[in-house]
């Protein structure tokens, strides 16, 4: 029976501890896993908004909605005063080398920029709109240059990757065309 | 000669940031930085504004950067609002698209209703112990 309230003020004096060292553990988990700062679209699985926006470039036709009709295809959202976006480059290019139709969203670009751009890291787009507002860019839940967006044949939004595609991203997303293709 | 080379580093460490950082050279969208016509309209905007997180500069409103994507968002959302559309159909058609993350405005949901029930049942929880103490108090 004495034994008891011995016991009870044993562990009083160390659940404070083990609190304490509780929120030591989850602080430092904290901070050796830091949150990522990628905004994933939540309009993955939807169709594309209504959209039609004029050429980004002279040799190139702009790009609507209407334009996604038929087959599956890559949207590149991208920028010529975006460095991941030179980047990714050839990776764009080895997609596009695979049999993938690309078209290009360029965001807030300058035609000249855009031609000096295109001039100095290729062009595998098929088709370039400029989105000067970054409307398009926002309607498709788009949070920054450069993002690729899978997008089927009947217009629907099947796969984002966001940032720069790097070469062992290749293989993934012909896969998410094909999956598309289904 | 540390010291030297240290002070050199920090004078040109903004120089070598400066040559990575990108912008670009297209000219604010129209709403960016000019109000509304209509002083409740720009209230009802900037109200919202405030509560709409930038996506470039997380954890700023979008009322508070200069980031180009927050200047095209703002100028959307005055232009929405002057074509009559609400504030809140508009943070939705946000969330649609980026998640609670995007609103500063916290929405009670399946997931956030513990955030708004703690306090509650934290204070009931305190008035009952404040009670139990209060009456025992009273019969001593």
């Amino acid at each position: 029976m004495s034994e008891t309230p011995a016991k009870h003020f044993r562990l009083g004096l160390w659940l404070p501890l083990a609190l304490f060292a509780a929120i030591v553990a989850l602080v430092a988990w904290g901070l050796l896993h830091p949150p990522s700062r990628d905004i994933p679209s939540r309009f993955v699985g939807h169709p594309l908004p209504a959209f039609d926006l004029p050429a980004g470039s002279d040799d190139r036709p702009g790009l609507g909605t209407a334009d996604f009709a038929g087959k599956p295809r890559l949207l590149n959202v991208f920028a010529s005063w975006c460095i991941p976006c030179a980047a990714e480059a050839p990776q764009l290019e080895q997609l596009r080398a695979a049999g993938a139709d690309i078209y290009g969203v360029a965001v807030r670009d300058q035609k000249a920029d855009l031609a000096g751009f295109l001039a100095r890291n290729g062009n595998p787009y098929a088709r370039i709109g400029r989105d000067d507002r970054s409307v398009v860019q926002l309607a498709i839940g788009s949070s920054g240059v450069p993002e690729t967006y899978v997008i089927d044949a009947q217009g629907v939004i099947r796969y984002q990757h966001i940032g720069d595609i790097r070469p062992e991203d290749v293989s993934l997303i012909l896969g998410k065309l094909q999956e598309a293709a289904q | 000669m540390k010291r030297l080379l240290m002070l050199l580093a920090l004078v040109l460490a903004p120089l070598a940031t400066a040559t990575l950082r990108a912008d670009d050279t297209m000219p604010p969208a129209p709403y960016a930085y000019r109000q509304l016509d209509d002083p409740r309209l720009e209230a009802k905007a900037q109200a919202l504004m405030e509560t709409i997180r930038c996506l470039t500069c997380q954890s700023q409103s979008i009322a508070d950067s200069d980031a180009s994507l927050a200047g095209d968002m703002r100028s959307q959302i005055r232009e929405r609002i002057a074509r009559g559309e609400s504030p809140e159909a508009i943070r939705q058609w946000l969330i649609d698209r980026y998640g609670d993350y995007i609103t500063y405005s916290p929405r009670v949901t399946s997931l956030t209703w513990p955030l708004f029930a703690a306090p509650l049942a934290i204070l009931a929880l305190a008035a009952l112990l404040l009670r139990r103490r209060f009456v025992r108090g009273e019969r001593a």
